[in-house]
């Protein structure tokens, strides 16, 4: 599903790209504050409710200014942005994803606004008694981990590196989500994903803290980016976002304050 | 030619193959062979032409009958048996590998016991892949063959018959043969979805290099850090298809 | 080797019901118009098509409930149907196959008949590049090749052109009579009928209208469609000693009847006249033309007035009377041409 959600993500930028080739009198008009506004958002797929949650804060606090969502894995929203997708801000779930922007030079000043750690998944009756890191590396472990390609992959990677420890997967997963569905489904006993998809899947999969966990830690970096069609609402959306309302919402939801 | 026909034919050629000269002009051809080489493509390529190449026999073996079933027989819901049959092509095929891991999954109604009685787990397992892969490639064999059936005349069966042909030697000896480029069409349908199969593979075969990660989902995952090399890897792709299917199609198909 | 059966096909809007008999060695034709139910009858006899009713016995055990392949009735269709994947030899062999034989030996089978029917060069080549009369040979062959008991034959010439149908026409006569058991074949041409069969069934509207042989029905027909079939004029009137009435025009015959009774003769005994003829022959009547085409070396006149009619006369003749459609004639017969029969 969530692959079906980004390649709609990235369809509808495109168009949206088309819509700006042709400068349309809606487009060229300058961004003076006021009604019929609108801030587009790009934003890591781990964001998604928390983000929406801020969205309608902000809306409500903005007449008049419409908030709209890019949610999607990080390194394709950043590609998307370097070939000059029209976002205002930019949200990534790691900091390499963000530099890449920044070296553009489209987002000047990344700010990490939370940070996300890992937990251990495991169906809600942990079939095979996971308890700590090193149960994963129990052969009749059936474990599934994000792939190397995208952040929880490799801050999976990082954390068994700390601990020293090899285990081997039936699965790299293509992003969090998937990895998750076969953990609810109880395909895979035991799995490494964030603590904030442990709070999101809602109850049926358990999440089980492990020390490595402190060197695994991923920042969650924001910018306004520099060539945003609307530039002031960008600025006020990363503000609310840093600001201790924005703060509560990320950390209700499992994230950490930097 | 009438131009109302070259017009919109030539459009859609152009609409076709478009992005695929998109593919060739942005691919890093200094650096292709050094990539080409490297074992986790072959990995993965090798395991796409094996597990696509099987499903398709699976197809074959349960694919073929079925649309004879369809076509052949007068049980009563045939209508909405042909419907229920083609719901792998309108299902988004992660739903697909959905629905496969809570039938055939450790926990699913059949995998439950399979599991149980045999210790048998069919995902992440490259068996796993051809499963996927049969699911949604299945509808396009079956409809082929179907239209197949339909269309060959059926007094040739007669014929057959009043020579003496049990109903299965009919089918085997008259029918089969009579629609043979029908189903060979419809093989080659199949293995080219199969080959191409993402959603329903990576949903229920999960992805592990040699085992479960055929091309598509090294294309999709290459394409998260790496967009030089997931067009190599669809290059690839495609260029061992298109010699497949030429080849096919010139020497089964008849076609010139 | 003999066939006796009722065959009884019910249909939306049609109904077949007609007996059939044949005995060993006989070949019967089914004759009939289009759309009679002469191929539904064939396809009842070969158990393709499901009888409604009645039975088919073959040497006087009831077959009516077996399926085609257990009935040992071997067919000829109409276009043939010769499997177009497999050789002429293997089209052959595949009943002997079906029957259990091995491969080699049905192939046996399979090429002693080929050579039969002249083919013995052809056994390797596909149905797609035999000509038409080839691939009726083949076809019967085939057909001959499972040993039936009983032969039936679809329209076996219509598909092929004048010339060769003339050659297979003979050529197939020699085949059926070889052949020892019961054969039906199925037809709309009176002509094939006449040669190929020793008995003809008319049938025309899923019934049976009449029986006989050849001969007797070309000289006795009973409907009009046999009587146009064989080239005949024949009205239905009634007999007083040696005259039959038919409508307005009183026929003299040379045969004494009475009661209902069929009056026919040829159309060449019809004589056309501009004015009313000297000497007054008896069967004379005035007519008005329909229309005139070629028939053979002659012309065919196709005229109405009390009763229809066709009258052949010699090319000079039409010009010399001028006949045109609408033009008023005489049409006179000579009594010792007409024939009369009761009805």
């Amino acid at each position: 599903m969530l692959r079906r959600l980004s390649l709609a993500a990235v369809l509808v930028s495109v168009l949206s790209l088309a819509a700006c080739g042709s400068s349309s009198p809606d487009t060229a008009a300058p961004a003076s504050s006021g009604a019929g506004k609108s801030l587009t958002v790009f934003a890591a797929a781990s964001l998604t409710e928390t983000f929406t949650e801020l969205g309608r804060r902000f809306e409500s606090t903005h007449s008049g200014t419409k908030v709209t969502f890019n949610f999607g894995s990080s390194a394709t929203l950043a590609q998307q942005i370097t070939q000059g997708a029209p976002a205002d801000v930019f949200a990534a779930a790691s900091p390499a994803t963000m530099k890449t922007v920044t070296d553009a030079g489209l987002a000047p000043a990344p700010t990490v606004f939370v940070r996300n750690t890992l937990q251990i998944a495991v169906p809600e009756d942990n079939p095979a008694k996971v308890g700590s890191l090193k149960d994963l590396t129990d052969p009749k472990v059936k474990v599934a981990l994000c792939a190397e390609q995208v952040p929880c992959g490799a801050a999976a990677t990082k954390a068994l590196d700390a601990a020293g420890l090899t285990v081997t997967p039936v699965t790299l997963e293509q992003d969090v989500k998937a990895t998750l569905t076969k953990i609810r489904l109880g395909e895979v006993d035991a799995a490494l994903v964030y603590r904030t998809d442990v709070i999101a899947s809602g109850g049926k999969v358990k999440g089980i803290d492990f020390p490595e966990a402190a060197q695994a830690v991923n920042d969650y970096p924001i910018a306004a980016l520099a060539k945003a069609p609307a530039p002031d609402p960008a600025k006020e959306f990363v503000d609310l976002v840093l600001s201790q309302q924005g703060r509560d919402v990320l950390t209700k939801a499992g994230f950490q304050a930097p | 030619m009438p131009w109302p026909l070259l017009v919109p034919a030539l459009a859609g050629l152009a609409f076709l193959v478009l992005p695929l000269a998109g593919l060739l002009v942005r691919a890093p051809w200094a650096t292709l062979p050094g990539r080409l080489a490297e074992p986790r493509v072959l990995e993965a390529l090798r395991l796409s032409l094996v597990t696509a190449t099987i499903a398709t026999a699976v197809c074959l073996l349960l694919g073929v009958p079925l649309a004879w079933l369809l076509a052949r027989t007068t049980l009563p819901g045939r209508r909405l048996l042909r419907a229920l049959v083609t719901v792998p092509l309108v299902l988004p095929p992660v739903v697909g590998g959905v629905a496969l891991l809570l039938v055939l999954g450790r926990r699913g109604l059949a995998g439950q016991w399979l599991y149980d009685a045999f210790g048998v787990s069919l995902p992440f397992t490259t068996t796993g892949v051809v499963v996927a892969e049969a699911f949604v490639a299945m509808p396009f064999l079956v409809i082929a063959v179907e239209g197949a059936l339909r269309a060959a005349d059926q007094r040739y069966e007669e014929a057959a018959a009043t020579l003496g042909a049990s109903r299965w030697t009919v089918f085997r000896r008259v029918t089969l043969p009579m629609v043979a480029p029908g189903v060979v069409a419809g093989a080659v349908l199949c293995w080219a979805r199969a080959l191409g199969e993402f959603g329903a593979t990576i949903t229920f075969a999960g992805n592990f290099p040699g085992r479960t990660q055929t091309m598509p989902l090294a294309v999709y995952l290459a394409l998260e850090t790496d967009p030089d090399a997931a067009i190599v890897l669809s290059l690839v792709l495609l260029a061992v298809s298109v010699i497949v299917l030429a080849g096919l199609r010139d020497r089964w198909v008849g076609a010139t | 080797m003999s066939v006796r059966a009722h065959l009884v096909v019910e249909r939306p809007a049609f109904r077949l019901d007609v007996r059939i008999a044949a005995a060993a060695g006989e070949v019967v034709a089914l004759l009939g118009p289009n759309g009679a139910g002469k191929t539904t009858a064939l396809r009842g006899l070969a158990g393709l098509t499901p009888l409604s009713g009645g039975r088919v016995e073959l040497d006087g055990a009831e077959v009516q409930r077996l399926p085609p392949e257990r009935r040992r009735i071997g067919v000829v269709f109409q276009d043939y149907l010769l499997f177009p994947h497999l050789s002429a030899l293997d089209n052959v062999a595949f009943g002997p196959r079906c029957q259990g034989l091995g491969k080699a030996a049905a192939r046996r089978v399979a090429a002693e008949l080929l050579d039969r029917v002249g083919l013995a060069g052809h056994a390797h080549v596909r149905p797609g590049r035999l000509s038409g009369g080839q691939a009726q040979r083949v076809a019967l062959a085939r057909a001959l090749a499972v040993r039936p008991r009983l032969l039936l034959l679809d329209e076996p010439l219509a598909a092929l052109d004048a010339h060769t149908r003339l050659e297979i026409r003979a050529e197939l006569r020699r085949h059926l009579a070889g052949f020892d058991g019961a054969t039906i074949l199925v037809t709309h041409d009176a002509l094939d009928a006449m040669v190929l069969a020793d008995r003809l069934v008319v049938i025309e509207n899923g019934a049976v209208v009449q029986t006989g042989t050849p001969s007797e029905i070309a000289r006795h027909p009973r409907t009009d469609y046999v009587a146009r079939l064989v080239g005949l004029n024949l009205y239905r009137g009634e007999a007083d000693g040696h005259h039959v009435v038919v409508g307005d025009v009183r026929f003299s015959s040379v045969e004494r009847l009475t009661g209902p009774a069929f009056v026919a003769f040829p159309p060449s005994a019809v004589a056309l006249y501009r004015s009313r003829p000297d000497g007054s022959p008896r069967n004379l009547w005035r007519a008005v033309i329909d229309g005139i085409e070629r028939h053979g070396d002659n012309v065919r006149v196709h005229l109405h007035g009390p009763i229809p009619l066709l009258a052949d006369v010699t090319p000079s003749a039409a010009a010399d009377l001028d006949l045109i459609p609408g033009q008023d004639v005489w049409a006179a017969v000579k009594a010792t041409e007409t024939h009369a029969y009761p009805a």
